[in-house]
């Protein structure tokens, strides 16, 4: 039970990853996370807008639940498996990050500079989370697909799409990184 | 019914292995754009191989689906500059959100309210994505 409490190592996760996207495969479906942002703007009428969202929903239900239940487990893995929330990153990382002014990292799961209710006050923080979730909406449907989509999914099914895609996910977060946040932070 | 609560099942593990190796963390995130840990090289390298080998045995096994169809998994779409550019900016998303598609709903499971506010900017982004579609190059 102590080690299921304890952070979960890279060998486990990875495999347990694979294991969600040949469940899905075996379930007659595919593992992709961001079509549900689609899905979303469909049932909230966006098909009057453009014909992109004038689809049946219904035929995606399957995901919904997908993530009704990623919801389910994110509650069940902080509280019930969890016996604190620091993120034991790397040295180099928590140096680099106070540095930027992220006090709470090495010891937090998310920077509450950023995701704390307090930030919610602030509109730095709110606007770097509504343009950060812009940007991954906007990006994820423009290349058809995600981390798990292209980077899980497709990459495990060598379509040369997705590498190119998950190279562009690369270049997207080396930039933002590097040389946007000494920027923005 | 049965196939209802397989999906929610198979969401929930997903929920849980996406909190308890800290994917869904935005620490983990810059961390590995910084190339300071192997951590998330590791899980996604992982899955992959795992992935790749298992694909290829339910091609050339035609292995058959829980409910004995075809498994059909379908190619992507030919293409260069959608892949290439959609792909950019979802990557300066998710950095600096620190979270992906999936994450996104068990960060807010895990009570982080504020990841709601992601929520709400990424399925606006996909809806300024139907709206613009077609002046896009693809």
């Amino acid at each position: 039970m102590e080690m299921i409490l304890e952070p979960w190592p890279w060998y486990v996760a990875g495999p347990l990853i694979a294991l969600v996207m040949f469940l899905l495969i075996f379930m007659g479906k595919k593992f992709g996370m961001s079509s549900n942002l689609e899905t979303m703007c469909t049932i909230c009428g966006a098909g009057k807008k453009s014909d992109y969202f004038n689809v049946d929903w219904k035929a995606s239900r399957w995901n919904l639940l997908v993530i009704v239940g990623a919801a389910i487990g994110g509650f069940i893995g902080a509280h019930l498996l969890s016996n604190g929330n620091a993120v034991n990153i790397s040295e180099e990382t928590v140096l680099n990050l106070q540095e930027l002014g992220f006090m709470s990292s090495g010891e937090a799961y998310l920077p509450e500079r950023l995701f704390s209710l307090e930030a919610l006050g602030n509109f730095q923080s709110i606007m770097i989370l509504l343009v950060g979730g812009v940007l991954i909406g906007f990006g994820a449907r423009y290349a058809a697909g995600c981390t798990s989509g292209h980077a899980i999914s497709g990459l495990s099914n060598l379509q040369l799409p997705s590498l190119i895609a998950v190279i562009g996910f690369f270049i997207g977060g080396l930039v933002m990184v590097h040389l946007l946040f000494p920027i923005i932070f | 019914m049965r196939r209802t609560v397989g999906y929610i099942l198979i969401g929930i593990f997903f929920g849980i292995v996406m909190y308890k190796s800290e994917a869904a963390s935005w620490f983990r995130i810059y961390e590995m754009f910084r190339f300071d840990s192997f951590h998330m090289y590791g899980i996604i390298g992982s899955a992959l191989i795992l992935g790749i080998i298992g694909v290829q045995i339910i091609k050339r096994k035609n292995l058959r689906s829980f409910f004995g169809d075809p498994i059909k998994i379908a190619s992507k779409e030919r293409g260069f500059k959608k892949y290439f550019f959609g792909g950019i900016i979802f990557g300066l998303g998710w950095a600096l959100a620190g979270a992906c598609p999936g994450p996104i709903y068990t960060l807010i499971g895990a009570g982080y309210v504020s990841v709601i506010v992601v929520l709400l900017g990424a399925v606006g982004g996909a809806f300024l994505y139907g709206l613009l579609r077609k002046k896009l190059p693809h």
